[in-house]
């Protein structure tokens, strides 16, 4: 093994690769080496830091020296500066917008102050190309525990640990694994739902970035756990990136024996095989994934049965999102106990957010369930760029409900946000200034379920289209007080009637826009103005009173 | 813009479809395989003519209807050509708020063309998508596999010239 004197770690996460990272890597690595450092500084690249905005991000350790926005250019006074000569490039170090210096090192952030990191606990800290450095920070460790404890052992520490599926659904995990386990069957699945699509969540594309080993142990404890012995990961097209990187950690874990044949000698055995999609929202939806598993359209099936009966291929089948499956590893290590000092009694644990639209850090964070709104909003997420106002932020992403300032101390976990009308969902959180239309907004949020309703069940398939059409009459000038009434009665129609979640939560964000913002609404039809001026065939302005 | 099957010479045409039946081959003994050899098939033919589809309906052994309908259900499969370079512009909320609209304007301007339309020269076809996860540099594109973010109007130029 080889000792360096500092390591840099630079983020290779898809945000900061849209940023230039790869270029700034290269540049990194060949000034070093001209400067004769080769022997003494190794350059790494790590999954993804967090703050995306500030993109491409660089950490030098041992100080932990956070430097952002780095380019090519900067490269030569970055390595002479601080590498040769330790003095800290300062014009490259982060402002925070809460205080007037530089923050120095990681430790100091804000944005870290309020995070706990349990799921990204290795997400831009080790390179997620080698196993061995997964290994090096206790991987694989909870396997071979739980290989040592009987299956049962293994649910019942899941099941104290309270965790709660991460997809949006909240569903206990330990209840389900013990479905898992009691339903009769010889052949069992594990899948792992990666198939991330709901707007304004990069989560699980960013954990598999920069911890594809998390997923994959997770995966055989849950293979063991319940008596199977092939996984299944269904993920994305679009997410190239980290389609490479498990596809590599798989042949890594093949390679040391992690996967495959009598794992650790106890003659488990289990292997994961990636699956890729082909664009389609609704193979989110468990059973829809399953029949897209099966080389059929991702059309979502009627349940009862449920998947732990009758999954993939008719078998009874454990599925889990990435997050979920992420927690798995510290759950067994740590104890249920230490997961339960975490987050709120009914949810423990953590949540992954993302942070997108008006907010000055937007990009990934983890925090304890039920820390609330308005903390997230401004201590973390650096508040409102621009001088704007707050407007509104819609938790769960597009199928999530929209929130006001009055609701920004809400707690945020499963059970609150869903007392207050919205939804926890997949962790999503899209936050809007006062220069927003909610109209034109709404509009957007219809037109995404009229485009992905798969078409199979007629609640949703008309249901989208007509309020997709009265939605945006509103924003023609066309609307009238009937139509708001209409909206509101077939949205009651569609949170029953539909066959799966798609349908059944797309009139929410809806209905929460029109709950808190309906003065908007009725400027746009009963002036037939636009506050905002979004909206161009209205007049602009404020309505008269 | 990839080249519709019967425009091919007779020799390429045999060639490519003999390309076909070999991918469903190496897919056969796979459970569900249908997506990925569709996948690769499209790699091969650029898109999924009716010939084609009747090649993996056969060689999987499964119904043409099937084969079609899962052909049409996904926004990735193509069933005629399409052009050399697809830009997929994300529509989702996220994008939507930083701007999406002004970036398809710019995209419209300077192709010519309307989303779910073709340039004339085949060089490039124009999708609205929903999120594609790249919402922390929203308002963000894809250009086949290739994603921009943190775009505004005036990127757009820069961007399509780099595939000139």
């Amino acid at each position: 093994m080889r000792f360096y004197r500092a390591h840099v770690l630079v983020c290779a996460g898809t945000n900061c690769s849209l940023k230039g990272n790869r270029a700034v890597r290269e540049a990194l690595i060949r000034e070093i080496e001209g400067k004769g450092l080769g022997e003494e500084v190794k350059v790494i690249e790590t999954g993804c830091f967090g703050l995306c905005e500030q993109g491409p991000t660089i950490v030098i350790y041992p100080e932990g020296v956070l430097y952002c926005r780095a380019t090519v250019e900067d490269v030569p006074e970055l390595v002479d500066s601080h590498l040769l000569k330790g003095r800290r490039v300062e014009r490259l170090l982060y402002r925070e917008p809460t205080r007037p210096v530089a923050v120095q090192t990681v430790p100091e952030l804000d944005y870290f102050k309020k995070q706990v990191r349990v799921v990204l606990r290795n997400c831009g800290i080790i390179d997620p190309d080698s196993i061995e450095e997964y290994i090096g920070q206790g991987g694989y460790t909870a396997l071979a525990k739980a290989l040592a404890m009987k299956p049962e052992e293994v649910i019942a520490q899941v099941k104290a640990s309270g965790l709660r599926g991460r997809g949006g659904a909240g569903f206990p995990t330990g209840l389900k694994w013990e479905f898992g386990r009691k339903a009769p069957g010889g052949v069992k699945y594990v899948v792992c739902n990666a198939d991330e699509g709901e707007p304004g969540t990069f989560k699980d594309r960013l954990i598999l970035e920069g911890d594809p080993h998390a997923v994959l142990e997770a995966m055989a404890i849950a293979g063991w756990a319940i008596g199977a012995n092939y996984g299944y990961i269904y993920i994305r097209g679009e997410y190239q990136l980290s389609i490479q990187r498990l596809e590599r950690a798989i042949e890594q874990a093949r390679r040391l024996g992690l996967l495959g044949q009598n794992i650790f000698n106890s003659g488990f055995n289990f292997d994961v095989e990636v699956r890729i999609g082909a664009g389609a929202y609704v193979c989110g939806e468990e059973t829809a994934l399953f029949e897209s598993l099966e080389g059929k359209r991702g059309e979502p099936r009627i349940k009862p049965p449920y998947p732990t009966d009758v999954g993939l291929f008719g078998k009874p089948t454990v599925i889990n999102n990435v997050e979920t499956l992420a927690n798995i590893p510290p759950i067994i290590t740590r104890g249920a106990e230490w997961f339960r000092t975490l987050g709120t009694e009914k949810c423990p644990g953590t949540k992954v957010f993302t942070l997108t639209g008006d907010i000055v850090n937007e990009g990934l964070i983890e925090v304890p369930m039920g820390i609330t709104l308005r903390e997230v909003v401004y201590e973390i997420g650096g508040g409102i760029p621009n001088g704007h106002k707050f407007k509104m932020a819609q938790t769960g992403g597009t199928s999530g409900g929209c929130l006001p300032e009055a609701l920004l101390d809400v707690p945020m976990d499963y059970d609150q946000l869903a007392a207050a009308g919205s939804a926890l969902g997949s962790g999503a959180l899209l936050i809007m200034d006062d220069t927003h239309c909610i109209v034109d907004v709404a509009r957007c949020f219809a037109r995404f379920f009229l485009h992905e309703s798969c078409g199979q069940c007629i609640p949703c398939r008309e249901g989208t289209l007509q309020l997709y059409h009265l939605v945006d009459g509103i924003t023609r000038g066309t609307g009238t007080r009937q139509d708001l009434e209409l909206i509101e009665r077939l949205s009651r129609t569609m949170y029953v009637a539909p066959l799966c979640p798609l349908g059944q939560t797309a009139p929410l964000p809806i209905m929460t826009t029109l709950k808190y913002f309906k003065d908007e609404y009725l400027a746009h039809v009963d002036s037939r103005v636009c506050p905002t001026g979004t909206c161009r065939a209205l007049a602009t302005g404020h309505a008269a009173d | 813009m990839a080249v519709a099957l019967d425009k091919l010479s007779p020799d390429l045409r045999e060639q490519r479809l003999r390309e076909v039946e070999a991918a469903v081959a190496r897919h056969r003994d796979k459970p569900g395989a249908l997506l990925a050899v569709l996948k690769e098939v499209q790699g091969i033919l650029g898109y999924l003519p009716e010939e084609a589809l009747k090649k993996v309906s056969q060689g999987l052994e499964l119904p043409l209807s099937q084969v079609y309908g899962v052909a049409t259900f996904y926004t990735l499969f193509n069933t005629r050509p399409r052009g050399q370079h697809i830009i997929r512009l994300c529509e989702s909320a996220p994008c939507h708020v930083q701007g999406a609209r002004e970036v398809l304007e710019a995209l419209k301007r300077e192709l010519g063309i309307g989303p779910g339309e073709d340039t004339p020269d085949g060089k490039w076809s124009l999708e609205l998508v929903s999120c594609i996860g790249v919402c922390g540099v929203a308002p963000a594109i894809m250009i086949d596999d290739q994603v921009y973010g943190n775009l505004t109007p005036d990127c757009i130029p820069g961007i399509l010239a780099s595939y000139r």
